[in-house]
């Protein structure tokens, strides 16, 4: 049984490698290594944000999580598919049009302050980490069911491959693979959850209890609503907030472009999400066990014989295609971060980053209390939405945003959503309200943030930065007119 | 960018640069009421007005994004009403809860179904109003 889904593992990492070194020939620049020389059309750069976008949180989390909570946890997936609307509305072509690689680069671009600059890479870096390590952590976990070795094993194979891979290749290597990645997440989802309908409904699709409580919204947990208002808070904004999903916006010619693209990612998206929630259901009608690996076991639990064995493999090929592509999109962003703000700079220092923003999360993934995958990235998605959503949205729409205000709003969202993650993780699960509010922090911390950066800009108008007026042509005329957009440009390394 | 008159002189000046046009040639000269040319267009292109950042140049860039904010904002409204109408809907009248639509339990019909075409078809209306007001835009400042 285990040989095949060793075969399809194997498989995946020579894949991704492969076709990463194929991309490697034409990486030589700097501009190359990060955003891929802008020389990626639509289709395939749409792919690769969805590719990069869906982590072992959606492959196997939400499926996870649905059947161990029910109904309210369907707001995940609408959330992580409905963000892309949020940013398509209020950030996409302004972002691309600002001529930012990154978050930080973003930041001084709108507020000509290094300040501000400095605390967007911190939090980029913590958002990265927070969100590689149940990556690593489900990486081991699924390897454990596999093969029965210890969960650091499976952790370190991921986390080799993705800094091998990122070390060699670069942006460009990576548009590819992460497309590719998409495609192969959606088939390794799409194509058992065919063939187990079939056997559900051989079985004389078997159906709910009469009165299981499961199926019902608003059930389950302590405090529902907040619960439910809160996820769905995070989810919506903090898309917009992930560092890994921003950088790829630049790879897009323009702002037009960068508009239709994030019309294809929620498409793509949307495709995808119909699926998890449908392999939850199935996994409570069958009774299996609550756990992330309940994507993993289910085909072989319906579906018997050579070709549950297949099945069962190309799940798995599908739960490692995203382990790597996250976390590879993830180390790009925070190595260049590191690289940029932390160490001098060049391809030199890229690599060390690479290797830094591996190892902390490997370390992390071993040391931390287990969660389950989707709940942690549902916290980093709450720090995400408290932290760059009101930096995003003010700075793009709000001309009387002041330095001050920035910082203040990004150190008292950022550092309240932080402080409630690793209470959660470090001392958690806590009951009552307490524990609500922590485990789902969004809903307090996001209007603290925005209120706390409007508030300040308010009170300190002289610190409204000099060439606004010049900042608003850049962001939102469209390229066509011939208009002075200023001359800001993000630092080549 | 410059009016007949101007045309008229530009030619004169190239023949002499040129310095071989056939003596036996007459000139052409465009002959027009300095009037026509002064209705044509504005002393600036409304471009050099966003440049120079004038009070009418931020008029119009203030336009554009109160334009589009509108658009982003009604969308983000609409979308507020859909996703945080739902779990109020389910609060107040919990016989939805186990409503069911053909066969299945209705909040599992919406939430892991129907909501994600609603998803993308609001986003395909977004993406052709918003491009349809940058047109309007750049047609404005770029009449001529």
């Amino acid at each position: 049984m285990p040989v095949s889904q060793i075969a399809a593992v194997v498989l995946v990492m020579l894949a991704t490698v492969l076709i990463g070194a194929f991309g490697i020939r034409m990486s030589r620049t700097t501009s190359d290594f990060y955003v891929a020389s802008r020389t990626v059309s639509p289709l395939w750069n749409a792919s690769a944000i969805g590719g990069e976008y869906l982590s072992a949180a959606s492959f196997l989390g939400i499926a996870g999580l649905i059947l161990t909570f029910g109904a309210d946890m369907l707001w995940l997936p609408v959330g992580w598919t409905g963000g892309y609307l949020v940013l398509l509305v209020l950030v996409s072509a302004p972002l691309r049009r600002s001529g930012a690689y990154t978050l930080p680069d973003f930041a001084e671009a709108r507020l000509e302050s290094m300040a501000v600059r400095r605390l967007s890479s911190v939090l980029v870096v913590l958002i990265g980490w927070l969100y590689l390590m149940p990556q690593f952590q489900s990486a081991g976990l699924v390897f454990r069911t596999i093969t029965g070795a210890p969960p650091w094993a499976g952790s370190l194979l991921v986390a080799g491959v993705v800094a091998t891979n990122v070390l060699s290749g670069g942006m460009r290597s990576i548009t590819f693979v992460q497309a590719f990645q998409y495609w192969l997440k959606l088939t390794a989802l799409a194509v058992p959850l065919a063939f187990m309908l079939v056997a559900w409904w051989s079985h004389g699709r078997p159906g709910l209890a009469p009165g299981d409580a499961w199926a019902l919204p608003l059930h389950g947990r302590e405090h529902p609503v907040y619960e439910t208002y809160s996820l769905i808070l995070a989810t919506f904004l903090g898309t917009m907030g992930l560092p890994h999903v921003l950088v790829r916006f630049y790879t897009n010619p323009d702002g037009r472009a960068a508009r239709r693209t994030t019309l294809v990612v929620l498409t793509l998206l949307g495709a995808f999400y119909l699926m998890p929630a449908v392999y939850g259901y199935l996994g409570h009608v069958y009774g299996m066990p609550q756990s992330d690996t309940v994507v993993i076991a289910l085909p072989g639990r319906l579906v018997s014989g050579p070709v549950g064995e297949f099945l069962t493999a190309l799940v798995t090929a599908g739960a490692f295609a995203a382990f790597l592509s996250t976390s590879s999109g993830l180390t790009v962003s925070v190595a260049g971060v590191i690289a940029q703000d932390i160490l001098r700079g060049g391809v030199r220092a890229f690599r060390v980053a690479t290797v830094l923003a591996v190892l902390v999360p490997f370390a992390l993934a071993g040391a931390a209390r287990s969660l389950p995958v989707a709940t942690v990235v549902g916290l980093a998605f709450a720090v995400a939405a408290s932290s760059f959503c009101p930096l995003l949205v003010l700075g793009i729409w709000w001309r009387r945003l002041t330095t001050a205000g920035a910082l203040a709003g990004l150190l008292a969202g950022g550092g309240l959503a932080c402080a409630a993650v690793v209470v959660t993780i470090i001392g958690g699960p806590h009951t009552g309200w307490a524990g609500s509010l922590l485990a789902e922090p969004a809903a307090w911390t996001v209007p603290v943030s925005f209120t706390v950066m409007v508030v300040v800009s308010l009170l300190t108008p002289s610190r409204v930065p000099r060439g606004v007026a010049r900042t608003m042509v850049r962001l939102h005329t469209p390229e066509t007119l011939n208009v002075d957009r200023g001359d800001w440009r993000p630092r080549v390394m | 960018m410059t009016g007949k008159p101007r045309r008229a002189a530009a030619t004169g000046a190239r023949g002499q640069g040129e310095g071989a046009a056939p003596a036996g040639k007459p000139r052409r000269v465009t002959v027009t009421s300095p009037r026509t040319a002064a209705a044509r267009r504005p002393r600036h292109p409304l471009t050099r007005e966003i440049d120079e950042q004038t009070r009418l140049g931020e008029v119009y860039m203030r336009s554009l994004v109160r334009t589009q904010f509108r658009l982003a904002l009604f969308v983000c409204t609409l979308l507020a009403c859909v996703v945080g109408g739902l779990p109020l809907l389910f609060l107040l009248a919990p016989e939805l809860r186990a409503a069911e639509l053909a066969g299945l339990p209705l909040p599992w019909v919406v939430l892991a179904g129907l909501i994600y075409p609603a998803l993308v078809g609001g986003a395909w209306l977004y993406v052709r109003q918003a491009e349809r007001n940058e047109r309007d835009f750049a047609d404005l400042v770029e009449r001529r």
